[in-house]
């Protein structure tokens, strides 16, 4: 049926598939806990070289997961690229034509990966909230092993945005000869407490719902999707940014003469939705909470709230980068209010503090923190620019 | 290369770790790592600039230096460079004593004001002076602080700062008799290394 055959661009990886690589060796975890065997959903694009010295390795966010780019279904026009598409292909800033690009589903997720909604092999149930609480360095402890079953002995770079750019950070200090280059997009070096103020909202908004039975909802059919919407509505506030919301919905016409889009010509005198960035947040929060398990979105903010490897260095950010030997390339967004840029500046100035190699750019955009997933063309210049770079590092044998 | 990067390339030691405030392109960081092996650092403000240092492959950190250097520790750096910039800056005394608190050893250069043909212009013509070093109109100019070689000898005597060596030379980036002679009226273009 080549009619209903999709157009994949010419800088798509065009169609892809997964794949579930399972794990029999325990993984300690920071915890103190173990898990004993896992499963781990991965997609990569390109072809890894001879020397085995091109691989990238891409670290997702809160959400994402292995599908960062292409497509699964040639006969679906509308389905959406990976996550991450905008960067990810021949001629694009990760550039398959030269690189061997890798990234997963970490451990915690629901996207394929072994994670509290996975069955657990000693109860044969689900996990639900069982499953042990991961930390940002037992993903980079995770990954550090597919690297191994990949046969990856040192990344040309391995990059991420928001949490992705705290498990660079935590790569480059748990391994620190494993990686040649850190692109750290978006981060911080741990939340803030509004940050973390922000993740209790959503946290007690999952757990509070009726459905969420404990983490056992799989038990009762059910799921808390009310509680992941709200989660995620209030997560979703805080990824734009105030201009970016205004340029959406606050343009009202002189008939509707609020400044904020009114849905209908009319007030309505009660409390359903009178204006657009109502019913577009809560359509946010509801498709979002159709296909993310809340589960999962505890562990994730969590990890968030944990990530601080400070702590292990007497609260000096500095020292724990002292034994990294990658160089760094660190961006922010200037309209990002989630991980701001002072916050890439700490990064910065701690990696110069360390004595470490490192670029920093302010990338002006209006999408919050979500530009780190738009193709604002500043943003892809650098990355273009770092990366042409790391490619011809590759191709001169770059090796240490 | 520029004239006065090339005169100062030889004050820079092998190895060492050098911080240039405004450092364009990279271009001339790029040299000095290929030359001379240092561990280079740029700091600048135009975005086309950072995009030609990533490119170059020169670590290079977006921050205006107008305010400040705070963020880099004392004595983190052996060499701190400002080329040709320090009269665009809003107050170069502060970036002077900035580059002297992170840098071991600074390299300065800047067009002399008191060059002969400016005094000429402003004498005859009572005209801001116009020159290939100053090209600007005198609203559009990027130039702050235009400064002599006398005012900048007195600022390192009142702020104790110790001059190591001092070259004064043409817009060719020569010396010569005359300037020798008369540094302040004939040199066009000066270059200072100076340290605490």
């Amino acid at each position: 049926m080549p009619g209903a055959q999709k157009i994949i661009a010419a800088d798509s990886v065009g169609l892809v598939s997964p794949e579930r690589l399972h794990f029999d060796e325990p993984l300690k975890l920071r915890s103190g806990r173990t898990i004993d065997q896992y499963d781990l959903m991965v997609e990569t694009y390109g072809t890894l070289n001879a020397e085995r010295n091109n691989a990238l390795l891409i670290c997702h966010a809160l959400s994402g997961d292995h599908h960062a780019a292409g497509y699964y279904d040639a006969n679906n026009p509308k389905e959406k690229p990976g996550w991450w598409d905008c960067c990810i292909g021949p001629g694009k800033p990760f550039d398959t034509n030269h690189f061997f690009i890798v990234c997963l589903n970490n451990l915690g997720g629901c996207a394929g990966s072994t994670g509290p909604s996975s069955i657990n092999p000693e109860t044969g149930k689900p996990f639900g909230l069982d499953f042990p609480i991961i930390t940002v360095r037992d993903w980079v402890h995770s990954q550090a092993r597919l690297a191994d079953r990949l046969g990856i002995e040192q990344w040309a770079a391995v990059i991420g945005g928001s949490l992705g750019g705290m498990q660079v950070m935590r790569w480059a200090i748990s391994y620190p000869t494993r990686l040649r280059h850190a692109l750290v997009i978006a981060a911080a070096p741990k939340l803030s407490a509004q940050n973390i103020a922000f993740n209790e909202v959503a946290r007690q908004s999952i757990m509070s719902d009726p459905d969420f039975h404990e983490g056992r909802y799989y038990d009762f059919n059910t799921f808390p999707q009310k509680g992941v919407m709200l989660a995620r509505m209030v997560g979703h506030i805080t990824y734009l940014s105030d201009a970016m919301l205004r340029e959406k919905f606050g343009k009202a016409s002189s008939d509707s003469n609020f400044g904020r889009d009114l849905r209908s010509g009319n007030l309505s005198f009660g409390f359903d939705v009178d204006f657009q960035v109502q019913s577009y947040l809560q359509y946010k929060g509801q498709t979002f909470s159709k296909n993310f398990d809340a589960n999962t979105y505890l562990l994730m903010i969590k990890a968030l709230d944990y990530f601080d490897p400070a702590v292990d260095y007497g609260g000096d950010f500095s020292k724990a980068f002292a034994h990294s030997q990658c160089k760094f390339l660190v961006m922010s967004f200037s309209s990002d209010w989630r991980f701001a840029p002072e916050r890439s500046r700490e990064i910065v100035d701690n990696l110069l503090k360390a004595h470490k190699q490192v670029s920093y750019l302010e990338i002006a955009a209006a999408e919050g923190h979500d530009s780190f997933l738009m193709p604002i063309p500043r943003y892809m210049q650098a990355l273009h620019a770092y990366m042409g770079r790391v490619a011809v590092e590759c191709n001169s044998g770059g090796h240490r | 290369m520029r004239g006065d990067l090339q005169l100062i390339q030889d004050w820079i030691a092998p190895g060492s770790r050098v911080l240039d405030l405004g450092c364009g392109d990279g271009a001339f960081l790029a040299h000095l790592k290929a030359t001379r092996n240092i561990q280079e650092l740029g700091l600048e403000i135009d975005a086309e600039n950072i995009l030609q240092c990533l490119r170059a492959g020169v670590n290079v950190i977006e921050q205006n230096m107008d305010l400040g250097l705070q963020n880099l520790e004392s004595g983190s750096f052996d060499t701190v460079v400002l080329a040709h910039t320090l009269q665009a800056l809003h107050r170069p005394d502060l970036i002077v004593e900035e580059m002297l608190r992170v840098g071991k050893n600074c390299i300065l250069t800047f067009p002399n004001f008191a060059y002969w043909r400016h005094r000429l212009a402003l004498l005859t013509d009572g005209r801001m002076p116009k020159s290939p070093q100053l090209p600007y109109e005198w609203y559009d100019t990027p130039n702050l602080h235009h400064c002599t070689i006398s005012d900048f000898d007195e600022l390192c005597r009142r702020k104790h700062i110790k001059v190591l060596s001092r070259t004064v030379v043409d817009d060719g980036h020569h010396s010569s008799p005359l300037i020798r002679l008369s540094p302040n009226f004939f040199g066009i273009n000066a270059i200072y290394h100076i340290t605490r």
